[in-house]
């Protein structure tokens, strides 16, 4: 039988805030243990919590980019449960009245464009991060509890089941993420945990309506083991059912590893939340007028931007879909352009040697030590025929170290393409001189042979020589 | 009886509290007596009628976006029962 | 003397350079040490402070500069009350030995009025009961008979001063834990309205029913005590944006044209007839002093003890959660995290906390949620809308603060819903987030007999007005227990 995979994800995301959710402890990332804390965030008898507006505002701002509505009344819940990341032993949510609810997502897999609904969006604090002293939680006698986490702001965004498979999941993901960080509320790294998945799994057979059994996947924390685990858990569930066996609700884990599902624990009848409204909080009422004034500051979102690259720049749809994936790669593109570089060729080299160097880096291009119009006057270079594509490519690597100009590092290492056809033309004539064979090769129609004759006269220039210049002389030269 | 053996077992579970199994019946009688008390409120009529979490009725308290100083660490972890390398110390952590 | 322990009398010997705030505070110290060891009001002793404390009042006196009206006067402070560097118990085995690193919002007020505290006072457990037994410390015994309860939970509070052991003290009051008490001890407490004082820094029970509040011998010192820690605290989401007000001035001997609500419900039987008999010449005396007395229905007031006992705990069960001795508090070791909590938490609370977990987390878990919690909710609507109605025709409502006198130590300690009835008075202003203060009205077998008035939300002012309009005309109301009298 064939089987189709029924996923939902639920994503949480840190907020781009400078203070926590409900106290003014700084929300920076690498702190020494438990040093951005307070009465407040340590849950200390005795403390109250106050909402960070920006916390509301990045969340309406996020739900209107991603087609929600916005609830005019939304409230704080508690969700009750003990573990030790979680001072309180609560933590501070949203249960009925989430500030969004029915967006959605629509992602390009495979030439086809999916629509991802959207179930709601709230937020909610992080919890604190617990280090285990042995080789992993079951294994060690005891942890240790770092609460600087604690009660930085998440957005928790929750899909419909209409994923199908691990690439749309993946796909989904990656969407999210752009749009997040276009909006410039949330940096959206899964490496480094400001963003972060489970996904709901089950397996049905193809054409069937009813849905399997689900699985819970937790403990993802990249892109490609979102699609992996969900790969593997579809696999896994659907022979299992061929199998004549059942699939039972759990949590499963991913293992980065062995890129395996594991068991974590059968959810029990015990688990019981217990939500209740948050009595120190109280709620929230989203005017129209603000709702209107935070749409204005929606930027021109990835899928829009791709849009118009394609109509409007006349780029491919690959080219523009890799540019506008992060806003600033596509702002630096843009800058490029502007600087007034042919569209192709600054899309080329974002791709090529700016990305390699970017990825090298580990940079965003915001953050790039060569700045748009310093790489256009390098294009430009190339353009004006001063140096060869070539070249150029080893001057880049130079200016992002040095953080000198294309014409200076071209100047300073003699780098100036050699047109002049006097130089070239004697230049040729050696060759042509030491290179019998080949000239005798080209005369009897062997038209190939002139490849060689140039590659030799590149080597004598070292590259410098106008590959065009030389094409035409050498050819004017062995016919004459 | 209004509660079962069973749910006072699964409600000390979530509120981690232990009960001895001789003191099942105290509690179980104690609970019962007052939660009979509550029935009460099931003769009211409450159909058409909003609840109410609030005594104010306050909307949209909010403060801004800026940093205060937080505790130092030893201030943090000034009244933790065991503490280490300016961490918390908790045993070993299983789910239940 | 008697006539001296009041907030106003003593600010005026400072003043006038009668007496120094350190003679003062010395003073009360001993008179503490001579009757503390029966009444049992305090669980610490913080005279080293408030020695310090009275000296720099007497170096501003000295210096000429003016003083606020509680500066240099002894008081005492709700052990659930946090004070920076020092302990804040709540009369709990689980916060035995915690420090408060901060300080609550009405402490950073009160410093602000140069206060003097003796000390922590005695509670109800996490101010959970109506007697003060449950406080796993100690039993403090009411002034006025050391064979019955001051009443809670703010029992220490009231038994200080009742005692003249402090000259004021804070308490708090979630169903009553300060209007009853003040009842049981002859004293005038006043809750507050649900958020003009900040609960920031006092340490949860019921989040949104706690408030903090005054206990004091007199209705000027109440407004005196007022002044200092009302008003807005940013720090707190529930604290309310009003202009300060000098609630001094509402001390206006006259309620003509004022309109007493008289609520049928509160009347009823259950209401001890010599109590009766007190409120009833003291409703006399209102129509005597010209006040327009209205009966009144409330049909919803029966429904209002059930739905407290619902909410409270549930609020308790999830605020009580952080005791779990992971970053504060007693820790028992255990085997693993779960073992851990378990015998933490069963060792640091006494059996009415544990009760009141218990309670709560069953009406909020699955499938009793609807026909508990929720409906409760509704129920503090109607509730609400009762008192809405009434205080649409009336100024302040009068009522009994409790049916009943004082009772014994040990007579209700086996019978929690014997104890939670006694708060059938009190709970529904916590629930409205309505005003209310407590004023003696009589004596039965020589014990304070309380009234409670009730105004709308905000209007302290009113309530202040007829509780001090009653004051200055029932003179036979000023019995002191025997042991309050400080030489001075
Ligand atoms: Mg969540
Ligand atoms: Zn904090």
């Amino acid at each position: 039988m064939k089987y189709e995979s029924v996923i939902g994800l639920e994503v949480h995301c840190e907020l781009k805030t400078k203070t926590k959710i409900f106290c003014g402890c700084s929300t920076e990332f690498g702190a020494e243990p438990n040093t951005h804390v307070c009465p407040v965030c340590l849950g200390l008898p005795g403390v109250l919590p106050v909402l960070n507006k920006e916390v509301l505002h990045f969340a309406i701002k996020a739900g209107l980019a991603l087609h929600c509505d916005i609830l005019p009344y939304s409230k704080f819940d508690r969700k009750n449960y003990y573990y030790p990341d979680l001072p309180k032993n609560f933590q501070t949510s949203q249960y009925d009245l989430p500030i969004c609810l029915n967006g959605h997502v629509d992602i390009e897999v495979g030439g086809e464009t999916r629509r991802i609904r959207l179930t709601r969006i709230h937020m909610e604090e992080d919890a604190g991060k617990l280090v285990h002293n042995g080789a992993s939680i079951d294994t060690s006698d005891t942890t240790y509890v770092d609460y600087n986490r604690t009660g930085v702001p998440l957005l928790e965004i929750v899909s419909e089941p209409d994923i199908r498979s691990g690439e749309e999941a993946k796909a989904y993901l990656e969407k999210l993420r752009s749009i997040l960080q276009y909006l410039d509320v949330s940096d959206c790294r899964m490496e480094e945990g400001s963003m972060r998945c489970d996904a709901n799994i089950s397996v049905r057979p193809v054409g069937t309506a009813e849905l399997g059994t689900k699985a819970e996947l937790k403990n993802i924390n990249s892109f490609s083991g979102v699609q992996k685990g969900i790969e593997f858990e579809a696999v896994r569930q659907a022979e299992l059912i061929e199998d004549g066996g059942t699939v039972i609700q759990e949590t499963r884990g991913w293992d980065e590893n062995k890129e395996i599902t594991v068991t974590q624990r059968v959810k029990e009848g015990t688990n019981d939340y217990r939500f209740f409204p948050e009595p120190d909080l109280i709620p929230i009422e989203v005017s129209p007028e603000w709702i209107e004034e935070i749409r204005k500051e929606i930027p021109e979102m990835p899928d829009a931007r791709c849009k118009r690259f394609t109509e409007e720049l006349g780029l491919p749809e690959y080219d523009a879909n890799l540019l506008t994936l992060d806003k600033q790669t596509a702002d630096y593109f843009e800058a490029v352009v502007a600087a007034g570089i042919d569209v192709k060729t600054a899309s080329n080299w974002m791709q090529g040697e700016f990305a390699k160097q970017l990825n090298a880096a580990g940079l965003t291009a915001d953050k790039a030590p060569v700045a748009p119009n310093a790489l256009a006057e390098l294009l430009e270079l190339i353009s004006k025929g001063t140096i060869s594509g070539k070249i150029a490519k080893s001057v880049l690597p130079e200016m992002w170290q040095s953080g000198k100009a294309a014409a200076e590092v071209v100047k300073e290492k003699g780098l100036v393409q050699i047109s002049d056809t006097g130089a070239l033309e004697e230049i040729i004539k050696t060759i042509i001189a030491s290179n019998p064979q080949s000239v005798a090769d080209y005369k009897a129609g062997k038209k190939k042979a002139i490849g060689f004759l140039v590659g030799q006269v590149m080597k004598q220039t070292k590259g410098r020589a106008n590959p065009g210049a030389v094409n035409e002389l050498l050819i004017k030269n062995l016919e004459a | 009886m209004k509660i079962s053996a069973e749910e006072i077992k699964k409600i000390a579970l979530l509120s981690r509290l232990e009960i001895q199994d001789n003191q099942i019946d105290s509690v179980g009688k104690q609970l019962n007596d007052i939660l009979t008390y509550m029935d009460l409120i099931s003769q009211v009529d409450i159909s058409d009628v909003e609840p109410t979490g609030h005594a104010v009725s306050m909307r949209n308290v909010m403060r801004e976006d800026v940093p205060q100083p937080s505790l130092a660490n030893e201030k943090a972890l000034q009244n933790a029962p065991e503490q280490e390398n300016g961490y918390f110390k908790v045993p070993k952590v299983i789910q239940d | 003397m008697v006539e001296a322990s009041t907030i106003h009398v003593l600010h005026e010997k400072l003043v006038t350079g009668e007496i120094t705030s350190v003679e003062l505070t010395k003073k009360y110290l001993a008179h503490k040490d001579a009757v503390e060891p029966r009444v049992q009001a305090f669980l610490s002793d913080n005279r080293e402070y408030a020695l310090e404390a009275a000296a720099a009042v007497d170096k501003k006196i000295a210096a000429g500069e003016s003083i606020s009206d509680l500066a240099g006067i002894p008081g005492a402070i709700k052990d659930n009350i946090c004070i920076k560097g020092q302990n804040a118990t709540c009369a709990s085995r689980m916060l035995e030995n915690f420090k408060s690193p901060y300080n609550a919002t009405v402490i950073e007020k009160l410093m602000n009025a140069d206060y003097v505290s003796l000390g922590k006072t005695n509670m109800d457990e996490f101010a959970m009961g109506s007697s003060t037994e449950n406080s796993a410390f100690q039993i403090t015994h009411n002034p006025w008979n050391l064979d019955c309860v001051p009443g809670g939970s703010s029992g220490g509070s009231a038994a200080a001063v009742a005692s003249g052991e402090a000259v004021w003290a804070l308490g708090s009051d979630t169903g009553g834990s300060i209007r009853q008490p003040a009842s049981y001890c002859g004293l005038v407490g006043m809750k507050p309205t649900y958020g003009l004082i900040s609960r920031y820094g006092l340490i949860a029970f019921a989040s949104s029913l706690d408030q903090i509040g005054p206990i004091t011998t007199d209705v000027t010192d109440c407004a005196i005590v007022l002044n200092a820690i009302a008003g807005h605290d940013s720090k707190d989401s529930t604290s309310i944006v009003q202009e300060k007000k000098d609630y001094k001035k509402a001390l206006v001997n006259d309620v003509r044209g004022l309109k007493i609500g008289i609520p049928e419900e509160y009347f009823a039987e259950g209401l001890d007839s010599e109590c009766r008999k007190a409120l009833e010449e003291a409703i006399d005396t209102y129509k005597k002093l010209g006040a327009e007395i209205i009966s009144l229905k409330m049909p919803h007031m029966k429904y209002g003890l059930a739905a407290y006992y619902i909410i409270a705990p549930a609020e308790a069960s999830s605020n009580l959660a952080r005791f779990d001795g992971v970053g504060f508090g007693l820790r028992i070791p255990g085997t693993d995290i779960v073992d851990m909590y378990k015998k933490t938490r069963s060792a640091g609370f006494g059996a009415e906390v544990k009760r009141r977990i218990l309670l709560g987390t069953y009406v909020l878990s699955s499938g009793y949620y609807d026909a508990y919690y929720l409906r409760a909710m509704k129920v503090r609507t109607l509730v609400k809308s009762d008192y809405d109605e009434a205080l649409k025709q009336v100024d302040v409502l009068l009522t009994p603060t409790v049916p009943d006198t004082a009772f014994k130590i040990g007579q209700n300690t086996d019978d929690p819903l014997a104890m939670y009835l006694g708060d059938i008075c009190t709970v529904t202003l916590n629930l409205t987030g309505l005003p209310g203060m407590n004023i003696c009205c009589g004596y039965k077998d020589g014990l304070p007999i309380g009234m409670q008035l009730i105004a709308k939300a905000l209007d302290e002012e009113t309530l202040l007005r007829a509780a001090y309009t009653f004051e200055q005309n029932r003179t036979d109301l000023k019995k002191q227990p025997p042991m309050r009298e400080v030489e001075l």
